[in-house]
């Protein structure tokens, strides 16, 4: 084990060409289709709230249920949609990702990649 | 006036509750049953792998809660439940940023580092890029974080100590200083990430179990009634604004503007923790990687919901005025809380948990940086890679001995200093410094050395620039240096500057630098990261 980390991969396979087969490409697209807009989303979400808080101060302070205000309640949402785009990635992961991704990498290993 | 001073005296008095005794004993036994583990953990610390990633063997449920453990500083526990509790709905507004930021690590880092990485960030960073000034970059920037979080930490540590145990006097806060300090080099040493590992999952259990307990508790004293606790709270802190935002971050335009930067670099900062980074080695796979933030997250956000009810709960049953003035003012809000509950047993419990925070904390951050210097600047740069493990091992053990120290002796020197704003510093320099260069490393084939070298030295060197010249560092009465003023800066954040600075730096130095990268490195490196072909694997002992 060196300190520069030599991969120990093996010098036969092509990572250019593999990087440009059908196979990982259309991993590469699945995968960036699902995680971009997410990110775009929960991140436009989290700062529309940040701006709620910080300049609609009125409107944040109507009270929605006895003593809790609309400010608690888009909150308590922030975790809600956290939770839910949480478990939303690890089905996506388990069902449309692993299996491809496996698949290339016992390819790749069968080759001689360790 | 006077009679405002002879009030808050008497309150002072009252809430001087508890027995530090049974604190002292609780905490002692946590580092009675953490010694252990960590002697026994220890006994496999064969290969750096070992020393470093806890030998890539710990399941994603274990290092989840681990991660737990490690980002849920006492910061967030006092410091959250605190300002809940006095600034009403602002201080949730923290929590919300601090659970909200875990979706970048989930969706856009942790299993991509995993499988592109060994055991720092430099390793992912530097992979298809000029080894040398990147890796010199990433370690910069990895240490300066781990800097500052530590000096906050060790300088919470004397501010916790005169709260819990009831030691007022600097020296004998010295010593507990010293003492958490020796601890904490004694685990690393020792037990390495193993060890260190052990320790953040028995304090993240304890941690999460005494929050729920109180959270439980305080719900039941209003008839597991939120609204009726939040009136109460109202009603007792004789303002209703505490339930609306903006009693911190409302009150000038300025304030505003700082809480959109701090948002920021809050949102952005934790995918570029290096403490948090490291993690994601101790696990064997990127699945275990993912796993890891899965828990994490649902740990983490648990958390956090439990603090909005401690906060509030803490306003309602204790009161803003008596909170602040106590010993640890707005810190002491959860002691307090946890005593008005449980008395002396819940107490020393509470205040166990959160010396053990500190400690657990400050042993993450200690390894990260240590295996930094070690693998990064030493074998990589100074010896150029003709190192052996063992010497570089060597050489991460005095590294923990050199940083332990050095904490100790910045614990002592900041206390009794303003260094909220270290965690924030930290925070906006991992997401200017860090965050940039992981995704576009990560993401963006035309991302080239000079950028990754621009974006890390102009993040870091911008954040702390800019507060330097903030009002946190100089100019008013609460901050560090108060007597001078060099105010240039009006934000006490540097993010929403900074940020955006690192990023653009990133692509301008990219697309005006004429080297040509190694597309090979480029094309192994996207395989590996979304495939996990030739990833590290775990330690078969």
């Amino acid at each position: 084990m060196s300190a520069n980390p030599e991969h120990g991969v093996a010098a036969d396979v092509d990572f250019v060409k593999e990087s440009q087969s059908e196979e990982f490409q259309e991993l590469r697209k699945t995968h960036r289709s699902f995680v971009f807009p997410m990110a775009v989303f929960f991140l436009v979400w989290y700062f529309a709230y940040v701006l709620l808080a910080d300049y609609f101060h009125d409107f944040m302070s109507i009270k929605v249920l006895g003593n809790i205000n609309m400010g608690i309640v888009l909150g308590l949402l922030q975790f809600v949609s956290t939770f839910a785009i949480t478990a939303a990635y690890v089905s996506f992961s388990n069902k449309k990702l692993d299996p491809k991704a496996t698949k290339i990498r016992e390819r790749l290993e069968s080759e001689g990649v360790n | 006036m006077n009679q405002l001073s002879i009030l808050a005296q008497a309150a002072g008095e009252s809430t001087q509750v508890g027995n530090p005794l049974v604190n002292i004993a609780i905490f002692l036994a946590f580092v009675g049953v953490t010694m252990v583990i960590v002697l026994r953990a220890s006994k496999n610390n064969k290969t750096a792998a070992d020393y470093y990633a806890g030998g890539r063997s710990f399941t994603g449920t274990q290092n989840g809660t681990a991660i737990a453990g490690d980002y849920l500083s006492a910061a967030s526990f006092l410091g959250i439940v605190g300002a809940i509790a006095i600034q009403g709905y602002d201080g949730f507004l923290y929590s919300i940023g601090f659970l909200v930021a875990w979706l970048v690590a989930l969706l856009l880092v942790a299993e991509l580092l995993r499988n592109t990485g060994k055991f720092t960030m430099a390793d992912v960073l530097s992979f298809r890029l000029k080894q040398r000034p990147v890796r010199i970059a990433a370690a910069i920037s990895t240490l300066a974080v781990c800097v500052f979080y530590l000096l906050a930490q060790m300088a919470g540590a004397g501010a916790l100590v005169s709260l819990l145990l009831g030691i007022d006097e600097k020296l004998g806060q010295s010593l507990v200083i010293v003492i958490v300090g020796a601890l904490m080099i004694l685990y690393v040493l020792v037990g390495g990430m193993k060890g260190t590992t052990w320790v953040q999952i028995i304090k993240a259990c304890l941690l999460i179990a005494g929050a729920l307990i109180m959270t439980v508790w305080t719900l039941a004293m209003f008839g597991f009634n939120f609204s009726d606790l939040l009136g109460k709270a109202a009603e007792v802190a004789g303002n209703p604004e505490i339930l609306n935002p903006g009693m911190k971050y409302g009150v000038s335009e300025t304030a505003k503007l700082d809480f959109i930067s701090l948002a920021l670099a809050l949102v952005l900062g934790t995918a570029g923790l290096p403490h948090v980074l490291m993690r994601f080695y101790t696990v064997p796979t990127a699945k275990e990687a993912r796993k890891s933030v899965v828990w994490a997250i649902w740990l983490i956000g648990a958390f956090y919901l439990f603090t909005l009810v401690l906060g509030f709960g803490a306003g309602a049953l204790i009161g803003p005025d008596r909170i602040q003035a106590a010993p640890g003012g707005v810190n002491s809000a959860a002691p307090l809380l946890a005593y008005e509950l449980g008395g002396t047993v819940l107490l020393g419990l509470i205040s166990a948990v959160a010396f053990a925070t500190i400690l657990a904390v400050v042993a993450g951050l200690t390894i990260t940086a240590a295996a930094s210097f070690a693998h990064d600047v030493y074998a990589s740069v100074i010896a150029k890679g003709k190192s052996t493990p063992e010497k570089e091992m060597k050489i991460a053990r005095r590294t923990v001995l050199v940083i332990g120290v050095f904490a100790i002796a910045g614990g002592i020197g900041a206390q009794g200093q303003n260094v909220a704003f270290l965690v924030a510093l930290a925070f906006a320099v991992a997401a200017s410094a860090n965050l940039p260069t992981i995704l576009y490393s990560l993401f963006w084939k035309g991302f080239k050395t000079r950028g990754a070298v621009w974006s890390m030295y102009g993040g870091l060197g911008s954040a702390l620039l800019l507060i330097i010249f903030s009002p946190v560092f100089s100019g008013s009465e609460t901050a560090m240096i108060p007597s001078i003023d060099m105010v240039i800066f009006p934000l006490a954040n540097p993010g929403i500057v900074s940020i955006p600075l690192a990023f653009f730096l990133g692509w301008l130095g990219s697309v005006t630098d004429k080297r040509v990268e190694d597309i090979t490195k480029q094309a192994e490196m996207e395989v590996r990261s979304l495939t996990g072909v030739g990833a590290e694997k775990a330690v078969d002992h």
